[in-house]
């Protein structure tokens, strides 16, 4: 049996007076895609935070490949776990390709500098979000589904074994929408990487993930497959809001009343 | 295969060097006696007992020398606050570093402390004026507005305590302390150690560039990517306190170099410290050795506050600078 690319064992964390979750456990194994729902403020953000090792937690360990936050130098922890953020970037002017070159850091010698490899990376990954001949852009320019996929790019060429994202259908379009999640989902799941996203469309999760986790806001929480958490009644416990479910070709969808 | 996105602004550091090379030779030809192109380069080797010969070395020289590092080290300063507060208007005279170390000055100069004491007040009084703005400002977390606000109210509270001590003072010593306050680089007779602190300052700069660029980015974005977060944050604040603090002992409160040198490159070359960080150091460096000629030879034999300069030649270039690049973008 191989060790869960992400192992969470009786995880307490809150924000302010927000209890986000007591005793969660959490194991994600590679080539697994996790969706995280709940309703806002429930502290989907900072938990993937805590998880990424950017959010101090109450009790409870975070592993990555058996081996606790703790033990990862902020490099080695940087290949291992990578983070979409929903806030904006910084007011400095530079290019699409800089700005995507930075994913890159983890990977840099002591002198910082560069290889060909990592250019080619970022171009690559340039690519894969459709921003191509958008390189030498300044990344304030784009426009916000632009930005979004210039963001995923970076990711892309951190390659961290696990993709923490934080709404990456943000700003996107509808069917950039569904062309971001199938890449982004072919990129992390194969046999040494897994997916861990924060949605607001509950239509995406059941569509693209295979397990889901529901976070009540309260310290309640359910994790399970998305055949088991993807009903009416989780989902109208969840939001606190009656949903309806129908299945149109071949996929659940969501209809809140 | 992609190029590297730092190999097109090798030509303009290039042209950034040469710019300082002009500069000085500039200002080493010009003054009360002007020395020929022709001669200079023979002058400053070869000592023929001429009085060019003297004036250069003993004059010219350390003046020139002593400019050139300090307004390396006043855009260094802007550099690392710029990057520490992510925001392109920090600088050390914005912050009140400055008006700090004038304050502990001009205290000194009213209370009759010798000479030999103006030096250390003043890099006492940056130190302190930067701690109070951290300690102020920071809690819990480096919130940048905060901080930038703290640091302008602070430099309001200076300017009052300095038109305060100015008041009290008797009037033959007020000329001097408003020269100070200015800026002066007349008295600036060691260029070897602005120039050392100035070396040693980029060399620790450079080593963090690709941290500090990833910083630009946000705390958060940085330590997700394998930036020691809180370290950096201790290191730029250190360093950005001492380089200001060296500054302003040495040449009083010069004001806009750390605010113009880093973003005119900026303009021309993107934000990335491995560039920003020589090419910055290299505007400022050369603007407060043009501003310094400036003022030492404008209404000879009169010298002007170099202050006063920097900010004659610094505003106009910067807001022609922004106009540019905002028109470029629409």
């Amino acid at each position: 049996m191989k060790q869960p690319l992400l192992n969470v064992e009786n995880l307490s964390c809150a924000i302010g007076s927000v209890r986000i979750a007591d005793n969660l456990n959490l194991q994600v194994k590679a080539g697994h895609c996790w969706g995280i729902l709940g309703p806002n403020g429930a502290g989907k953000t900072t938990l993937l935070h805590a998880l990424g090792g950017l959010h101090p937690i109450d009790a409870g360990s975070i592993r990555y490949r058996g081996k606790p936050l703790e033990g990862f130098t902020p490099k080695s922890l940087a290949r291992e776990r990578g983070l979409l953020f929903q806030t904006e970037l910084g007011g400095f002017p530079g290019t699409v390709f800089e700005t995507v070159l930075t994913g890159r850091h983890p990977y840099l010698g002591s002198l910082g500098w560069e290889q060909p490899e990592d250019l080619e990376r970022a171009a690559q990954a340039i690519e894969q979000v459709g921003l191509k001949g958008l390189e030498n852009r300044d990344a304030q320019t784009l426009s916000g589904g632009e930005r979004q996929r210039m963001e995923i790019a970076t990711l892309l060429a951190q390659q961290p074994r696990v993709a923490l994202l934080d709404e990456p259908s943000n700003h996107l379009d509808p069917g950039q929408q569904i062309i971001m999640l199938r890449m982004l989902k072919t990129r992390f799941t194969g046999t040494d990487r897994a997916l861990l996203m924060v949605l607001h469309d509950c239509n995406l999760a059941i569509r693209f993930c295979d397990y889901l986790l529901l976070l009540k806001g309260d310290g309640e929480y359910l994790a399970g497959s998305v055949e088991s958490l993807a009903t009416a009644e989780h989902l109208s416990w969840l939001y606190q809001h009656p949903v309806s479910l129908q299945h149109i070709d071949g996929y659940a969808c969501l209809r809140f009343q | 295969m992609p190029r590297h996105p730092l190999k097109k602004a090798l030509p303009l550091l290039f042209l950034l060097v040469l710019l300082a090379i002009a500069c000085l030779a500039t200002s080493l030809m010009i003054g009360s006696a002007s020395i020929p192109a022709a001669d200079l380069w023979r002058l400053l080797w070869q000592d023929d007992g001429s009085v060019q010969y003297r004036i250069i070395h003993e004059l010219r020289l350390p003046r020139t020398l002593s400019a050139f590092g300090v307004g390396g080290v006043l855009a260094l300063a802007g550099v690392l606050m710029q990057a520490l507060l992510r925001n392109p208007l920090a600088d050390p005279y914005i912050l009140g570093v400055s008006g700090g170390a004038a304050v502990a000055v001009l205290a000194a100069m009213l209370l009759g402390l010798p000479l030999i004491w103006q030096a250390p007040m003043a890099f006492g009084g940056a130190l302190t004026s930067t701690l109070l703005l951290f300690a102020l400002a920071h809690q819990g977390n480096w919130n940048t507005s905060r901080l930038l606000l703290t640091g302008v109210v602070l430099a309001a509270g200076w300017a009052a305590l300095i038109s305060f001590i100015l008041s009290l003072s008797p009037p033959m010593q007020l000329p001097g302390m408003l020269f100070w306050l200015m800026g002066d680089l007349s008295d600036a007779r060691y260029p070897a150690l602005p120039l050392a602190v100035l070396a040693a300052g980029v060399l620790i700069t450079l080593w963090l560039a690709p941290a500090l660029n990833l910083a630009l980015l946000g705390t958060q974005r940085a330590a997700a990517l394998g930036v020691e977060v809180r370290h950096l944050h201790i290191i730029l604040y250190v360093l950005a306190s001492l380089l200001t603090a060296a500054a302003v002992s040495i040449a009083g409160a010069i004001g806009f170099i750390g605010l113009i040198a880093p973003h005119m490159l900026r303009l021309l070359a993107g934000s990335d410290h491995r560039i920003l960080v020589p090419g910055a150091v290299l505007i400022g460096a050369s603007l407060l050795v043009l501003a310094d000629t400036a003022a030492r030879t404008l209404i000879a034999p009169m010298q002007l506050p170099v202050g006063v300069l920097t900010a004659l030649l610094g505003v106009p270039v910067f807001l022609l600078l922004l106009n540019k690049s905002y028109g470029k973008r629409t």
